[in-house]
């Protein structure tokens, strides 16, 4: 029996074991919403932005394995969408945007609704692709599927001409997929690998760095078991967070920009550094060459050769999977009883704990005004340290990312290298339908939230039950940062005026509202608003107008170099004799 | 360092503007981009000479091969491999000039493919060394117009770029 495109769609999102699609209707995509109509197989979640439904599913993929898929229609729709695309392409998040496209006949007209979407978005996907023939419609589904799933991850566009939506043909969905020119590599190579076992085991100064990518590959077991195995101290990026657990004494916290003092030392001084599925970010190890004037040898774990040797050239690259790889390493390893020397290895933590012991994140909490620190510390208490938590953008992101330990992988689901203001609400919508028993919590800003607030009112429709932190500083808080540090106090246009009532807007949308003000109602108010399982509540502290994130890594600077947090400005903080081979920096 | 890569890539409609667009987002050098298709329909091959330190290059070549239409690269400079380009170069061919281009034609072995009275077009294939040459030969005046493909490079011997 034929088909119509519409339907087809409808039955290759089926086939795929699509449960939510997050969209929102248009011209060029009626017929597919008119098929939806008729199915119930999957939910369609309605949005009330574009850029809101391709965060929903991007959330919705970083807490699940599986592949995001929001549906937009042509034009504004399609515009709408780019900046979520491109977010879930900076983080290697598996997804398929469905737009709607102006009929074929049509395409190049300047017709209503007109956009190149295969164009405007070539440079923040994976692949995508125009389908001008109801016959290649289901065999590009399962391309685009294939590919957002496999190898490095990342979003794939499938604009669809309405025509096309129209025309019939048989439907058959293709079992399998071979693209002769996407052949993604999985097993590491072997000899590689045991030349990385054995640098390992000459190792005086192991460090292990983890990434996104491990998240991705769902290696977090393969990774503590390593970690453990060699008995190193383990650091996770921003993206990695959760892939090495954050209570574990061997985890020495987040590195990079706004990374601990001791992730950041250790970074620097490492001798032999083994990085897992993380790609050498300008916000991880800032200026290459002052990185590496430490001389270290460098393992690198990457599905993607092209993260490979991008900023940092290695010395034993292993193009795989985390997973794979990491299996692999752990079994040479134990076969071969090839460890680093036990001796250095106990002086190399006897300079990790100096290094940790004045704190960096320590801060002081008055009783009369709430640092936004301690809001995320007595998040994760309140939690038990088990709830899903997404964030905007800004220092609120940043404390969360350091006061709020995550144990498990895709737990914490944040824009990193985009870094997309907005993100933060919907992402929190999508991780809490993939997961409806957990606790999500959206640590946000009071300008962030404000980018995407009109998805509590899918909140409501849906009953997404999420809880929304507001740190709210009346600031553009990262700006005033910056400005008060390189900008001499200059606090251009990073004032947040007009603010509205944030209680009563959340109660303008159904939901429940608290106002927090004072230290000493932090936590009641967030076991209040744990204990309203079933509502949403916007919690919106009023926070320090003024604080900053420590330590700092400022533009240009190396990792040793940190703005420190005051209560370590007068400390004697010593490198011990390697600084000696270090040579003069500055 | 100037480098020629080798491209095969599947023939499908906005396959080359993502190779195109892959250079100017990562601002990449194209010196010159030849393409067409191969004795396979389903492949073209495209020549891309470009410019860059080991890094750059070693880049791009990582970059091409993630497209996830190219099916594979291959850096011409990496062993031994001839490279022609083809230039057609419309002449002054009057009074004096008319004889001399003739003979600078003969010295470079090109070809004259359109004789006017006053003109004279030559086609001429060599490396891309060699045209220039050709055109600086020339008194920059007679020189009316000039097109080039941009260099084709293929590997020597029994190295061959397949599926
Ligand atoms: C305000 C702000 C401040 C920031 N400050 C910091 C900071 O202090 N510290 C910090 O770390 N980041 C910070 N970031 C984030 C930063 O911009 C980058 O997004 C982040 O550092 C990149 O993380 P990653 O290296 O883990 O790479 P990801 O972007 O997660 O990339 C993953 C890597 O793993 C590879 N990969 C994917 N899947 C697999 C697989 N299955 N097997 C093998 N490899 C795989 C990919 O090819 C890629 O190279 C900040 C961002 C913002 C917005
Ligand atoms: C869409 C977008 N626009 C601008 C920025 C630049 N930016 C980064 S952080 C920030 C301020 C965020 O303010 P708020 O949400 O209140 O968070 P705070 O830093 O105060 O915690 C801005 C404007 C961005 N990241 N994203
Ligand atoms: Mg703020």
């Amino acid at each position: 029996m034929q088909i119509s495109g519409a339907e087809i769609v409808v039955r290759c999102l089926q086939e795929e074991g699509v449960e939510f699609v997050f969209g929102y209707p248009g011209g060029a995509v009626l017929e597919i919403y008119d098929a939806i109509f008729q199915q119930d197989s999957f939910r369609h979640v309605l949005v009330r932005h574009e850029q809101a439904a391709v965060h929903a599913a991007d959330g919705y993929s970083r807490s699940s394995n599986k592949v995001g898929v929001a549906l937009v229609t042509s034009g504004p729709g399609a515009t709408n969408a780019v900046t979520g695309i491109a977010t879930a392409y900076s983080d290697s998040i598996p997804m398929v945007v469905i737009s709607g496209q102006v009929g074929t006949p049509a395409i190049g007209l300047d017709a209503f609704q007109e956009v190149d979407m295969v164009g405007i978005t070539r440079p923040c996907v994976k692949h995508n692709f125009l389908v001008k023939d109801v016959n290649d419609l289901a065999a590009t589904m399962k391309k685009a599927f294939y590919i957002a799933s496999t190898g490095r991850p990342g979003p794939v566009v499938v604009d669809i001409p309405k025509d096309v939506t129209i025309a019939k043909t048989d439907f058959q969905y293709p079992d399998s997929v071979n693209i002769r020119s996407y052949v993604p590599i999985n097993k590491g190579h072997p000899g590689q690998i045991k030349k990385a076992v054995n640098l390992l085991g000459e190792a005086k100064r192991p460090f292990v760095y983890v990434g996104g990518g491990a998240v991705l590959a769902n290696a977090s077991e393969e990774v503590r078991e390593l970690v453990r195995l060699i008995n190193a101290p383990c650091t996770n990026t921003l993206m990695g967070l959760g892939a090495y657990p954050g209570t574990d004494p061997q985890f020495v916290g987040m590195l990079g920009m706004h990374g601990t003092y001791e992730a950041n030392m250790a970074m620097q001084y490492c001798d032999v550094l083994v990085a897992i599925g993380a790609r050498f970010d300008d916000r991880v190890i800032s200026v290459p060459s002052h990185f590496l004037a430490q001389p270290k040898k460098i393992i690198h774990i990457d599905i993607d050769p092209s993260s490979i040797a991008k900023r940092v050239k290695v010395d034993i690259p292993i193009v795989g999977n985390v997973k794979d790889v990491l299996v692999e390493m752990i079994a040479q390893l134990k076969a071969g009883d090839v460890r680093p020397d036990a001796e250095a290895l106990g002086n190399w933590w006897t300079q990790v704990e100096a290094w940790r012991a004045p704190q960096s994140l320590w801060f002081d909490q008055p009783e009369d005004i709430i640092k936004p620190q301690f809001v995320v510390q007595k998040l994760w208490e309140v939690t038990g340290g088990d709830a899903i938590v997404t964030s905007d953008v800004g220092q609120h992101q940043m404390f969360a990312a350091q006061y709020y330990k995550f144990d498990r992988p895709k737990q914490w689901i944040n824009s990193g290298g985009l870094g997309t203001m907005g993100f933060g609400l919907p992402a929190a919508m999508g991780a809490q339908l993939a997961n409806p028993d957990a606790t999500v919590a959206c640590i946000t800003g009071e300008a962030s939230i404000q980018m995407n607030i009109q998805e509590l009112s899918t909140c409501k429709q849906y009953h997404v039950p999420v809880k929304i932190v507001n740190l709210n500083n009346r600031y553009l808080g990262m700006v005033r940062q910056w400005q008060e540090f390189f900008y001499g106090n200059r606090y251009s246009e990073s004032y947040m005026d007009a603010l509205p009532d944030f209680v009563k807007l959340a109660e303008a949308y159904g939901h429940v509202g608290m106002r927090i003000e004072r230290p000493a109602d932090v936590e009641p108010a967030l076991r209040e608003a744990m204990k309203l399982k079933e509502r949403l509540v916007f919690l919106d502290f009023l926070t320090d107008q003024k604080a900053n994130v420590f330590p700092m890594v400022g533009n240009g600077k190396g990792l040793n170099q940190m703005d420190l947090p005051p209560h370590m400005r007068d400390l004697q903080l010593g490198v011990p004799p390697y600084d000696r081979d270090y040579g003069n920096l500055s | 360092m100037r480098h020629i890569l080798s491209i095969l890539i599947e023939n499908e409609a906005g396959a080359l503007s993502r190779v195109v667009g892959l250079f100017s987002a990562r601002a990449y050098n194209i010196d010159s981009l030849t393409v067409s298709t191969t004795e396979d329909p389903t492949l073209s091959r495209m020549t891309i000479v470009t410019h860059g330190s080991d890094e750059v290059i070693e880049q791009i070549t990582k970059q091409l091969n993630k497209l996830i239409e190219v099916v594979k690269v291959i850096d011409l400079n990496e062993s031994e491999h001839v490279e022609r380009e083809m230039m057609l170069i419309k002449v002054r061919a009057a009074g004096k000039d008319r004889e001399e281009m003739k003979r600078m034609t003969d010295i470079f072995r090109g070809r004259i493919i359109d004789v006017t009275e006053k003109t004279y077009t030559v086609e001429l294939t060599g490396t891309s060394d060699k045209l220039n040459a050709f055109i600086d030969a020339l008194d920059r005046t007679v020189i009316l117009e000039t097109v080039r493909t941009g260099a084709s490079g293929i590997g020597r011997g029994e190295r061959i770029l397949k599926v």
